[in-house]
């Protein structure tokens, strides 16, 4: 790094570093060095997406081709049998439909669900809100290893077993509590004077969330949704023990499922891992401004 | 992780009030709103008790079944501490720890280093030189293995590792076929392999939250740096550093709490193996639970897990409190 942006003495540094005029605070300097900056970085993101970018070519190829030219040439004419018969062989469509169900019910009840509880804690300012909140922290830290069993007998108990219902209600609960964490600090900076003419005005508690308090937090809801979708489509230790049949299962689960069982050429094997990598790339194109900002604000708001 | 929450405000509160802000008006309605209202626990009703049935239960169940022997049918029969004097003479059990401190290095503290760096860089070097068009281009491509579901990034690479797979082809093609070999399937070879793929995967996450994290940086910092003679590397140092230590904290956190909880990929790799070389914890538990149904053993090994990992969290609230205090001062 050094060697790049000049050595710290000063002396060393000036050529590069200290114009001995007062420079103008946003001109471009773009030396051999800042060219050589730009072309590492290039380089590094090229090297860290080809896995992506030789997975996608080697979908395309037919079996024969693979056998014969290996798997970083381009393929010789372009198939879709391979993953057409990928898709077909483990009903693809299905697993994708489950993953969608999942996700989408988690996202909204996980929201709906934090939401109340932030309610509570940020503008109702109930009782013991601090012991709350470390309460909703741990219940989302926790690890999964320590509830499976018992979560585990208890679907069983309750006919819930390799139900997509047990997967919901228990990422509801998980995903809930990190969104309590997240909107009750933001809950707790929304203006009392308009809670106290929502009161005065003859509103009870309720119509005052569902009139106004929703409304007004609109977009930090939107992230919460966006964030649990995604992360419970990418979840997999627990979908992985409660969606055993293969009309349940999400889609990391069955693709991993699958992949252990050695049945596949290599091939479908590439075009498995495609069809995995591909619904995560469109949420991220959709909701790329939404998570990047997002992130920030689930660490900082 | 989200204790972070106050810890950022008081933090920003001590470097003085910002523009737009108004702290003393807040502080008034603040005041005002200090006693709770009344009605408003009725709320928290359904949250605390689906979180009982499906958390606290299911923990403090957990702990208990750690005591007993049990297939998973019939009773379970109490044993005491037989479970745990069983696991600390277990080399299994030792090696997943072992695997869990490197993996810790992997997922946290490398990606940590590398993507203050990286985000340094980009928004310190390219964003100013070039655009920051660019900067956040590339702040999008390293993030991408972070958008995918992890079991899928785990079956991407045990593609591209297999021994006739890209990465052995590669190697043959640009002359180094001596490095060829099954990477997965070697025990010296395995852990690192996975260890690799980890970090591939975290680094975008880092390099997304200081680059947050740099964005409130008021850019004369920078400039007054920049004129004094300051070059790249103190700047980064002096202040970079300094003013992403709230998302350090949080990073760090989160990270090492997700390598103490590591499963799909190890689960997609190589399930533990060859032999023992990469089992974890997680997947320690889960071969006891599912796979020898020995659910007292697989609940001690949880156990154990679920005292760390909140040990581990109560850690770092702790440092990040005092890092917090101190900065009040």
């Amino acid at each position: 790094m050094t060697a790049v942006a000049g050595p710290p003495s000063t002396t060393a540094a000036v050529p590069e570093t200290a114009p001995p005029a007062p420079a103008p605070p946003r001109r471009r300097r773009r030396g051999p060095v800042a060219y050589a900056v730009y072309v590492g970085l290039l380089v590094l993101v090229a090297v860290f997406l080809a896995p992506l970018l030789v997975i996608a070519i080697n979908s395309f190829k037919s079996a024969s081709d693979f056998a014969a030219h290996g798997p970083l040439a381009l393929p010789h004419g372009w198939h879709l049998s391979t993953i057409t018969r990928f898709w077909k062989q483990v009903d693809f469509g299905t697993k994708l439909l489950n993953s969608l169900e999942i996700s989408a019910a988690v996202a909204v009840l996980g929201t709906a669900l934090a939401l109340l509880n932030s309610y509570a804690i940020g503008i109702g300012r109930v009782r013991g809100r601090a012991v709350f909140l470390v309460f909703f922290l741990m219940v989302n830290v926790v690890p999964q290893e320590g509830l499976v069993y018992p979560l585990y007998y208890m679907a069983k108990q309750v006919n819930l077993y390799d139900s997509k219902l047990a997967v919901i209600i228990i990422f509801t609960v998980i995903q809930s509590a990190f969104g309590t964490y997240l909107l009750s600090s933001v809950l707790a900076e929304f203006p009392a004077e308009i809670i106290e003419a929502a009161e005065i005005d003859g509103a009870n508690s309720w119509r005052t969330l569902t009139r106004i308090v929703v409304p007004m937090s609109w977009p930090t809801l939107s992230v919460m949704f966006t964030f649990f979708f995604i992360w419970t489509w990418n979840e997999f230790f627990l979908p992985l023990v409660f969606l055993i049949s293969n009309d349940n299962q999400t889609v990391p689960v069955g693709l991993a499922v699958l992949q252990g069982q050695h049945l596949m050429d290599v091939t479908a094997t590439s075009a498995s891992a495609l069809l995995g990598v591909l619904p995560a790339l469109l949420f991220f194109l959709v909701f790329q401004r939404t998570l990047t900002r997002g992130i920030a604000a689930g660490a900082l708001k | 992780m989200t204790l972070s929450v106050s810890t950022t405000k008081s933090s920003r509160a001590a470097a003085g009030p910002r523009p737009g802000r108004r702290p003393a008006r807040r502080n008034a309605r603040r005041g005002v709103r200090r006693p709770g209202r009344r009605g408003y626990s009725l709320y928290l009703l359904p949250g605390l008790v689906l979180s009982c049935v499906v958390i606290v239960v299911p923990v403090i169940a957990n702990v208990g079944l750690s005591f007993t022997s049990w297939p998973g049918v019939g009773n379970p029969e109490w044993i005491g501490t037989r479970n745990y004097q069983r696991l600390f003479q277990d080399e299994d059990f030792w090696a997943s720890f072992r695997h869990t401190a490197a993996i810790v290095l992997a997922m946290a503290i490398v990606p940590t280093v590398l993507g203050l760096v990286l985000a340094a860089v980009l928004f310190d070097y390219v964003a100013k030189r070039f655009s920051s068009r660019s900067a956040t281009l590339f702040r999008s491509a390293l993030y991408v293995p972070q958008v995918l579901p992890v079991a899928v990034s785990g079956i991407v690479w045990s593609w591209l590792l297999l021994p006739d797979g890209a990465v052995n082809t590669l190697a043959k093609d640009i002359g180094l076929g001596g490095l060829a070999r099954d990477w997965l399937g070697d025990p010296n070879s395995a852990l690192p392999s996975v260890l690799g793929i980890m970090v591939w995967i975290q680094l975008g996450y880092p390099v997304v939250m200081f680059m947050a994290g740099l964005q409130r940086v008021n850019p004369e910092l920078y400039e007054a740096a920049e004129m004094d003679g300051a070059g790249w590397w103190q700047r980064f140092r002096r202040i970079t550093i300094h003013q992403v230590r709230p998302e350090l904290y949080v990073v760090l956190a989160t990270t090492t709490i997700a390598a103490l909880k590591t499963f799909a990929q190890v689960f997609v790799l190589t399930r533990g193996g060859p032999g023992n070389a990469t089992l974890v914890p997680s997947y320690f538990a889960y071969r006891s639970f599912f796979e020898n149904a020995d659910v007292g053993y697989g609940s001690a090994i949880s156990s154990i897990m679920v005292v760390l990992i909140l040990v581990v969290g109560a850690v770092f609230v702790r440092l990040q409190t005092r890092a917090d205090q101190e900065g009040r001062r």
